[in-house]
């Protein structure tokens, strides 16, 4: 009976936060102070978003009750407090779980998408180790698939780098050579982060189905931005991220499926929150914006993939038609149009970055934009030294507006002819030299 | 459309796109205004009463989220106050 009174009142308490309306003083301030503070607060333009989304306005408004009154731990069963934060996140991985068409169950919340790939990788591989030693994935994967996989070859496992052809797609009949008898687990991402190709899950996962081997896909650059459905597409194992579909930072989830059921080694040794899988306090709020982020993307998808496709190619089209030699780097047609890696033949890219310094962008991965060395992704694809030097990355998302579009454009086209007219190498292209017939003397 | 119906979506579409741009952020301005136009657009030639009770519901909630960020934006209070370091831009906005 308390119980239930409790339970009650632990419900009104939810709702609570969104019935009080806000009445800050503040609202009032006069135009012209706000118009200062906007001017002080000028930023570059932001076009990086396969580095990190903003975080949609509809997802704070989400988080807020959670970060402040609402602050039960979601794990505590004696109380209101607990009970409260537990539904918001049942609620949460419901909705992250309709986006994928997957079953709440089989969603367990993690720290991000490395995270989640770890438990994938290692998870996977570690449980089945007794009688399969296999693992296969691609050379243009993320770091973090890579470096899991390096840490299982030190344990004894035997990992099988994929090639991919030059427009990044893996090729299925390279994927079918590589299976063995031992293998456990295929990972493969769903779309790449540098160059945005979208490889053939569906394919791949029937491939794998077949073959009785689990299928683990890192899907934090499509979930919310392509249609996903883990049944239809025969995936096993989903990486999801928060902060790359306009969700807060430091969450994300991994799909394991239940039937087939896979088994995986926990990494995380703890209170054996989420199914034992991933032990620490849920962080509701955290989990609260990664469900709401992946509801809105339910709902926009198809709006905000029909205005993202037409900005990239008003922008690929304003490039290409005003600079030469300017590559597009991946396939041209199976790709998220979201992510646009060109290479400007002859300007190197690091140049180009300080030049259009009043736009946010990089040449490739942000784990890697600290080093100097081109980015692996692009050498995987057979694509020169120098070209792979002079690519840059253009990330166009959800408030990406056509003025900022237009603006990295002009900019781009100016500074790359700004650039090639100060460069010797272009001068010799012009008049007919073949470079690679030079012979650079040797000091 | 009932005139009473007609009256509360012609309040409603206003009231949306007063709100969306009154958003400090540049980005979040212009994307609240081309979303609240773009979905008002959508459903212009919508007839079944249901589904109209459901997108007045739906905007009506759209403008409690919208009123509630646009006044927390407007505290200044999600600006970092040390951004000296970055190169100033956009002269265009």
């Amino acid at each position: 009976m308390l119980r239930k009174t409790l339970q009650a009142a632990a419900s009104r308490l939810g709702s609570a936060p969104r019935q009080v309306p806000l009445r800050l003083s503040t609202v009032a301030r006069p135009a012209q102070d706000h118009a200062d503070k906007q001017k002080e607060e000028l930023r570059p333009l932001y076009m990086d978003v396969q580095a990190t989304t903003p975080m949609d306005p509809r997802v704070l408004d989400a988080m807020l009750p959670y970060l402040v009154g609402s602050y039960g731990n979601p794990h505590s069963r004696t109380h209101a407090y607990g009970w409260e934060s537990e539904a918001a996140v049942e609620k949460a991985r419901q909705k992250v779980a309709d986006l994928i068409a997957a079953d709440p169950r089989e969603i367990i919340f993690t720290s991000g998408a490395t995270e989640s790939n770890n438990i994938a990788v290692k998870g996977v591989a570690r449980f089945y180790k007794q009688r399969k030693k296999h693992v296969i994935t691609t050379q243009t994967e993320h770091k973090c698939v890579l470096d899991s996989c390096r840490a299982l070859e030190a344990e004894g496992f035997a990992v099988t780098y994929l090639p991919v052809k030059s427009n990044g797609l893996l090729d299925l009949k390279v994927l079918e050579q590589a299976f063995r008898p031992e293998t456990s687990l295929v990972s493969i991402m769903a779309v790449n982060n540098e160059i945005g190709v979208v490889q053939p899950i569906a394919e791949i996962g029937g491939l794998c189905r077949e073959r009785k081997v689990f299928f683990h896909t890192d899907a934090a650059q499509a979930v919310g931005k392509l249609p996903l459905d883990v049944n239809a597409m025969n995936i096993d194992l989903m990486s999801i991220s928060g902060h790359k579909l306009y969700g807060p930072k430091g969450v994300g989830a991994i799909f394991v499926q239940r039937r087939p059921r896979v088994r995986v080694e926990a990494l995380q040794s703890g209170g054996g929150q989420e199914r034992g899988l991933r032990s620490g306090t849920v962080p509701t709020h955290l989990v609260v914006g990664l469900g709401a982020a992946c509801a809105i993307s339910q709902q926009e998808m198809e709006y905000d993939h029909k205005r993202i496709s037409s900005l990239a190619k008003c922008f690929i089209d304003k490039i290409m038609e005003n600079v030469s030699d300017v590559h597009l780097n991946g396939d041209l047609e199976r790709r998220y149009p979201g992510c646009v890696n060109l290479s400007f033949a002859f300007v190197e890219g690091e140049s180009l970055l300080m030049a259009l310094k009043d736009v946010a962008l990089s040449s490739g991965s942000a784990c890697t934009s600290a080093s100097l060395e081109p980015s692996y992704v692009l050498r995987a694809l057979g694509i020169n030294e120098d070209l792979a030097h002079s690519s840059i990355r253009f990330g166009l998302g959800r408030f990406t507006t056509e003025r900022e579009v237009y603006y990295t454009a002009e900019k781009c086209i100016q500074h790359v002819k700004r650039l090639r007219e100060m460069s010797p190498l272009w001068e010799m292209v012009q008049e007919g030299i073949d470079l690679k017939s030079i012979q650079w003397s040797q000091h | 459309m009932a005139a009473s119906s007609k009256l509360r979506v012609l309040t409603l579409y206003r009231a949306l796109l007063r709100e969306g741009r009154k958003f400090p952020s540049y980005n979040y301005r212009e994307y609240a205004v081309r979303r609240v136009r773009d979905a008002f657009r959508e459903h212009a030639g919508e007839t079944d009463p249901d589904e109209i009770h459901k997108l007045l519901q739906k905007a009506e909630d759209s403008l409690e989220v919208l009123r509630r960020q646009v006044t927390l934006y407007m505290t200044g209070s999600f600006h970092v106050k040390s951004s000296k370091n970055l190169p100033s831009s956009l002269r265009f906005l």
